[in-house]
């Protein structure tokens, strides 16, 4: 396997590993706006000790990957910062406001009028973040040619994304995180009349990620429909996607939350596994592919190193930031 | 405005906004780790009082910054494509570094921060240093990127071929590294320490809560005092360094036009452009010699030695170091009084402690004007001598939407901070002048706006 494929490995982990530990803090974002019902209150509260410790470690993971793309596949990176400008932005402003609210509604030691507005701002700029993100990975899948002319990305600034497969990804991508987090919730808490809100919640979401799964499947164009089913293990990357989707259901409609987890989760990561099998071999279709921007080997043996070591140290103190506040007692 | 001026104003913004926010996820983990440490070994609740006081501003400022710092990653590509698909590669050892210190960085805070009732007191006291070991950790690695911007090495080719052999370490230690490192690190602790000092000098001159803010204040005095007298040494190194590998910099910086052997410092001063001059300077002869090169007799290259096109705007990056060293003098005065109160062991007037709240700012903006003095005396270079930065700003159009939008979002945040800083700062020390209690939990609820 070669350097640039490995790197870009390690990058897929990173975006998994965001997909369910940020993603899931976004998705807790969306419960806090929907919070509704008798225990309005308490369902917030459950958000906000959920992800108060974690949740800046778990934001870090989208660092690390924009980092190792920029380092690692600079032109593409230039090509998507150029293209995909105006949806980035947004993404931005969305993270900016949600972590900063996330602290300002958290400490206001008045808890005034002040803090429920800023709770207010976080539970909809976490509505933001998923959907952007979303649409810069649809947007990936097409319309990225280099212009021979400048060497730069030919674009107008906007088709790129601006289309009906990104705008639907992002949904997606919105009701994932949703549903992801719902699953998460009903561990969090021994409350039973609370896990079974967040069981209903979990529920409700799976139905809109199939719905808005098909969406994106209808609208999506030719070369990536052909793409998602053209790989030799598309189809049995799909079956099991479909498998623990099914799993996750049952669990969470007999009362198995702990199986329904892990069945989440591996659900979500085959789901993104499978975005990129179907990327594969292209960073940005169709001008931008994983070997032909990829740094020079002088660049990317030390980096591979350097991720391995920093892993060593890395993956443990994330262990442990889990096992502090994520250990209860008799789950 | 046009595109380019727009960039390079959001840039400009995000990093000064950034910048405020990071010295204080570098500096406030020492504060934090003294206090707990005094907690352990004399079991006085007061300081463990005070550590967790701390820890709440802490906790907000750290938000911010790591959700600004996330920012100005994407802005390098979204303001400087270009740039970074160029130096990306060279100056990706620091930053992939940076990414693993930071992640530390968050891990440890969430377990000091939160986990105080969940972990033992050695582990919680091992997370404060590895904290503080992380956070400034990964502020060297990001400052080893922007040394490179200065000083470019460890690799060749140019930004048309693209970086072709690449040394990672040799760019990473490139010979601007060593210096802006210890610089900004020094700077950093100083300004922290000084804004800490007149905030807890402030509580003392109201009178409230003495037991608590004498001890935050001599640990925040002590710290930031100590990083100001190391400043002027950690100061010359950069000078010294800077005249070496940069000299229309130091040029810039000094309104110096004319090359010649014994120049003058300036101090003051208006350098006119158009005229090739430096007007109404007070100038102490050899000086700037002696500074630059360590003989009163050496020859300090002047900006009339550049062609036009290849010098920064003067003025600025001079009005800004004179700023800086102004505010970097002031403190060192202000910390040297304090030295001469703790060897006599006297109690702090209130003259000095008024003295303390006056001072709080300087650190600050001594940072914000060094910055300036670095970036705009780098111009009109993104890569000193490799790349301009009107060469390397993204075609995308409209960027002043862009960067008025960031402005807003940024003014929003800060006003935001500061009104909350206040509350969580003085909301819980009234009508609680003595004793200790467990303050900020729903107390003052009566006082919402």
């Amino acid at each position: 396997m070669t350097s640039e494929l490995m790197i870009a490995g390690v990058m897929l982990v990173a975006l998994v590993l965001y997909t369910l530990t940020g993603g899931a803090d976004f998705g807790g974002g969306v419960w806090q706006l929907l919070a509704w019902g008798p225990r309005k209150g308490a369902q917030r509260r459950l958000v906000d000790d959920s992800i108060k410790p974690i949740w800046e470690a778990n934001h870090v993971w989208l660092i690390l990957l924009i980092v190792l793309l920029f380092v690692c596949f600079p032109t593409a990176f230039a090509a998507v910062c150029i293209a995909l400008h105006l949806p980035l932005a947004l993404m931005l402003v969305g993270i900016v406001l949600r972590g900063s609210a996330f602290v300002f509604s958290h400490y206001d030691p008045l808890r005034g009028r002040g803090a429920l507005r800023w709770g207010g701002v976080f539970a909809v700029s976490s509505l933001l973040t998923p959907i952007t993100l979303g649409v810069v990975l649809g947007a990936l899948g097409s319309g990225f040619d280099v212009d021979p002319a400048t060497g730069l990305v030919d674009t107008d600034f906007v088709s790129e994304w601006l289309a009906p497969y990104p705008l639907a990804v992002g949904l997606f991508t919105l009701a994932l995180f949703a549903f992801l987090a719902a699953v998460y919730l009903v561990n969090e808490t021994d409350d039973p009349e609370l896990r079974a809100d967040f069981r209903a919640r979990a529920l409700g979401s799976a139905v809109a990620v199939a719905a808005t799964a098909s969406l994106a499947y209808l609208v999506a164009p030719p070369v990536i429909r052909h793409d998602l089913s053209a790989s030799p293990w598309a189809t049995p990357l799909h079956l099991a996607t479909g498998l623990v989707a099914v799993a996750a259901l049952v669990a969470l409609w007999t009362r198995r939350d702990g199986l329904a987890r892990a069945s989440a989760m591996a659900q979500v990561t085959l789901i993104v596994v499978g975005w990129a099998v179907a990327q594969y071999p292209y960073l940005a279709y169709p001008g931008y592919t994983i070997a032909g921007t990829a740094a020079p080997a002088s660049v990317l043996t030390p980096i591979l190193v350097a991720l391995a070591v920093g892993g060593v140290v890395l993956f443990p103190s994330l262990a442990y930031l889990f096992v502090v506040f994520k250990r209860r007692p008799g789950a | 405005m046009t595109d380019l001026l727009a960039a390079r104003a959001q840039m400009a913004m995000s990093l000064a906004f950034h910048i405020l926010f990071a010295i204080v996820g570098m500096a406030m983990p020492l504060l934090m780790v003294i206090a707990e440490r005094r907690h352990r070994r004399t079991g006085d609740p007061i300081y463990r009082e005070l550590s967790e006081r701390w820890a709440k501003g802490t906790a907000i400022m750290f938000a911010v910054g790591a959700v600004s710092g996330t920012v100005l990653s994407f802005e390098l590509g979204l303001l400087w494509p270009q740039f970074m698909a160029f130096a990306g590669p060279i100056i990706g050892m620091p930053f992939s570094l940076e990414g693993f210190a930071f992640f530390l960085e968050a891990i440890f805070l969430g377990i000091f921060l939160y986990g105080r009732d969940r972990v033992s007191p050695r582990v919680h006291l091992f997370s404060g240093v590895m904290v503080l070991l992380a956070g400034t950790a990964s502020a060297a690695f990001v400052l080893c990127a922007n040394a490179w911007m200065n000083t470019p090495a460890g690799f060749t080719g140019d930004p048309a071929t693209g970086a072709t052999s690449v040394e990672p370490f040799a760019a990473m230690w490139n010979p601007a590294a060593f210096s802006e490192v210890l610089h900004m690190t020094c700077a950093a602790f100083a300004s922290v320490g000084f804004a800490v000092a007149g905030i807890h000098a402030a509580m003392l001159l109201r009178g409230v809560r003495r037991e608590l803010h004498r001890p935050a204040l001599k640990i925040a005095l002590t710290v930031g005092a100590v990083f100001a007298l190391l400043q002027p040494i950690t100061g010359d190194v950069a000078a010294k360094h800077v005249a070496e590998h940069q000299p229309i910099k130091l040029a810039a910086m000094e309104g110096h036009w004319d090359t010649e052997r014994g120049a003058p410092f300036r101090i003051f001063g208006w350098p006119d452009e158009q005229a090739e001059e430096t007007r109404w300077a007070l100038e102490i002869p050899y000086l700037l010699s002696f500074l630059a090169h360590g003989d009163p007799h050496a020859e300090v290259v002047g900006l009339k030695d550049f062609p036009r096109d290849e010098r920064p705007p003067v003025a600025v990056v001079h009005v800004a170091f004179q700023i800086m060293v102004g505010c970097g003098l002031a403190m060192i005065a202000v910390a040297g009084l304090g030295a001469t109160f703790a060897a006599r062991r006297r109690e702090l007037p209130d003259w000095y402690l008024r003295l303390l709240v006056v001072s709080a700012p300087l650190g600050v903006i001594a940072i914000e004007a060094g910055w300036t003095v670095t970036e705009v005396g780098r111009q009109p270079w993104i890569v000193q001598g490799i790349l301009r930065t009107a060469d390397a700003v993204t075609p995308t159009p409209h960027l002043v939407i862009p960067f008025l939008t960031f402005t807003g979002l940024y003014v929003l945040l800060g006003v935001t901070v500061i009104v909350l800083l206040r509350r969580v700062v003085f909301a819980a020390d009234r009508d609680k002048k003595h004793g200790p209690s467990n303050m900020l939990s729903g107390t003052s609820a009566t006082e919402a706006p």
